[in-house]
């Protein structure tokens, strides 16, 4: 854990409600899956953000309009400092794969995947991604993942874009080893539920601190009881208790 | 050059520094950025006689100039705190820590305390009495000077390390509350603990946090607990341990001025996992600003 200054590079809408801001600064301790946490002016607590991309000294994240402090975030322009705590989180273990991985994204739970797809594709795996929107004004990255080399398949709710449903309904079009998760809590127990494979769950919870301090974001595991934010946010299907 | 040296029941302190109970869990996580021993001392998670999950999440919500939580005292439980815990502790923290003790039931804190009574480390008790009575109909141990009295005057039995009382500001008169405490034989006082307040989502119509109400701190609660700290320092003549929104060296300061002989850090730990020993480093320049050399000497200095 490192608490950093990072300077905003760009900050853009990338769809609907959604920015992709990129930050440069001190990258060392930053790993695939984990999770950076925002100081921002005129809010107490920090925002918890996930990492979408790290490259050299560049930091990308992608982050959802939710509430006030998002609302501050999208406002903010080239050269503004911020205040970040780096290398949150356990992370996704890359090791575990296989040779067909299968990467799962719902809404804001779409940009952790970025980085494992790169990092996953430049172990030279057979990445297949399946990215779910509610509707196509929604939906972003999907040229991104493609670039990587990825076997990219887009599901939006009301069916404005790509396959018509949720991620689940795209399960049959891809044949997996192993899969990596990320989304809104539904999402996930229905991957959980539909799934053939062992996976990894990337979890999401209000958190106070968000480095291990304050058990505001506990979970119950079958291993014993877990924070969210430090044992988290990855935690393996075997030992999720729903 | 001045001095930040204290004292708190008869233990000498390097400086009034101490991390609260619930905000630096049992050390680890900040000595990986910083170490420790630069600290006064800390008061370590609040430990029960049984393990504890707490309460359902959301646990957080946000508040101007603050926080609420509804952790629910989540600990291993005292079995677990002193075979796991407390070794793991010694290995990076060599100063007396403060050990923080909950309970339902006067018999547990009596439990409690008497297994944490055999260990080196602990340089004092720091009994909270903020949570429910189960035995008696649920009310806050702390809210009444009768059953505040009884909790110390048990512990007190069980012990000969000092007691320090961490009173709840959730009461009407907390100067009874904590002249019960000294009558029963308490050697501190220490407040505040979180003011009970609520956050509600205007979107999905309901209280953020699982549990609806939680404890409520930060900067926004610092003048509560400069008042509560002035006032019992006028009714007791026990050292108090000062805290509630504190953040920086001027709040110590403040807090000092008010009555207490060491200062309580909590949820600005949370914010700025750094913030302890920034304090620290900014207090000599602070200190020198308002004329002060050593830092005991204004203990109380506003009355």
């Amino acid at each position: 854990m490192k608490d950093l200054i990072f300077k905003i590079l760009t900050n853009k809408q990338i769809a609907k409600n959604t920015y992709e801001m990129v930050l440069m600064g001190d990258c060392t301790d930053i790993k695939c899956g984990q999770f950076v946490n925002i100081k921002l002016d005129g809010f107490y607590l920090r925002r918890p953000i996930s990492v979408c991309c790290v490259e050299g000294n560049e930091l990308t994240l992608i982050y959802k309009v939710v509430g006030g402090g998002t609302e501050a975030m999208a406002k903010m322009e080239r050269d503004t400092e911020l205040l970040v705590l780096t290398g949150l989180g356990n992370g996704y273990d890359t090791g575990l794969s296989g040779e067909k991985p299968l990467l799962i994204g719902g809404g804001a739970g779409v940009p952790p995947m970025y980085q494992l797809a790169r990092e996953l594709t430049k172990e030279g795996k057979s990445v297949s991604v399946i990215l779910g929107f509610n509707s196509k004004d929604e939906v972003f990255y999907e040229e991104e993942f493609k670039k990587l080399g990825a076997n990219v398949i887009v599901a939006t709710a009301d069916g404005s874009y790509g396959v018509k449903g949720f991620v689940t309904d795209a399960f049959n079009m891809v044949d997996y080893t192993y899969f990596y998760t990320c989304g809104p809590e539904p999402m996930l127990k229905a991957v959980y539920n539909n799934t053939a494979t062992s996976g990894q769950f990337s979890f999401e919870e209000r958190m106070g601190c968000g480095f291990g301090a304050c058990m505001g974001c506990s979970c119950k595991t079958k291993y014993g009881n877990k924070r969210i934010c430090k044992d988290g946010p990855v935690l393996q299907k075997e030992e999720i208790i729903w | 050059m001045v001095s930040l040296k204290t004292e708190l029941c008869g233990i000498e302190l390097d400086n009034p520094l101490i991390p609260a109970s619930g905000t630096f869990g049992f050390g680890y996580e900040f000595n990986e950025i910083y170490d420790i021993n630069c600290l006064g001392s800390f008061s370590f998670k609040g430990t029960t006689l049984n393990p504890r999950f707490g309460n359902p999440t959301p646990r957080i919500a946000e508040c101007e100039r603050g926080m609420i939580n509804s952790v629910g005292l989540q600990n291993p439980g005292v079995d677990k705190v002193i075979s796991e815990e407390l070794p793991k502790l010694k290995k990076c923290f060599h100063k007396p820590v403060m050990a923080n003790v909950s309970g339902f039931s006067i018999e547990e804190y009596v439990e409690t305390v008497k297994k944490l009574d055999k260990e080196d480390i602990i340089g004092w008790f720091e009994i909270n009495i903020s949570c429910p009575n189960v035995h008696g109909g649920g009310m806050s141990f702390g809210v009444s000077p009768e059953n505040a009295g009884a909790v110390t005057k048990a512990v007190k039995a069980v012990t000969s390390k000092p007691v320090i009382i961490k009173l709840s500001p959730n009461v009407t008169d907390i100067v009874a509350i904590a002249k019960a405490c000294e009558e029963n034989g308490a050697d501190g006082i220490s407040l505040i603990n979180t003011l009970l307040g609520m956050k509600i989502d205007l979107k999905r119509r309901r209280p953020v946090v699982a549990n609806k109400m939680g404890g409520f701190s930060g900067p926004a609660i610092k003048p509560v607990a400069v008042r509560m700290v002035y006032q019992v320092y006028e009714a007791v003549s026990i050292p108090i341990v000062g805290g509630g929104g504190v953040s920086t060296a001027e709040d110590v300061i403040e807090m000092m001025l008010a009555g207490a002989s060491a200062v309580e850090i909590g949820a600005a730990n949370l914010v700025d996992p750094m913030a302890c020993p920034k304090i620290i480093e900014d207090l000599p320049r602070v200190m020198e600003k308002y004329g002060i050399k050593n830092l005991k000497d204004i203990i109380g200095g506003a009355h």
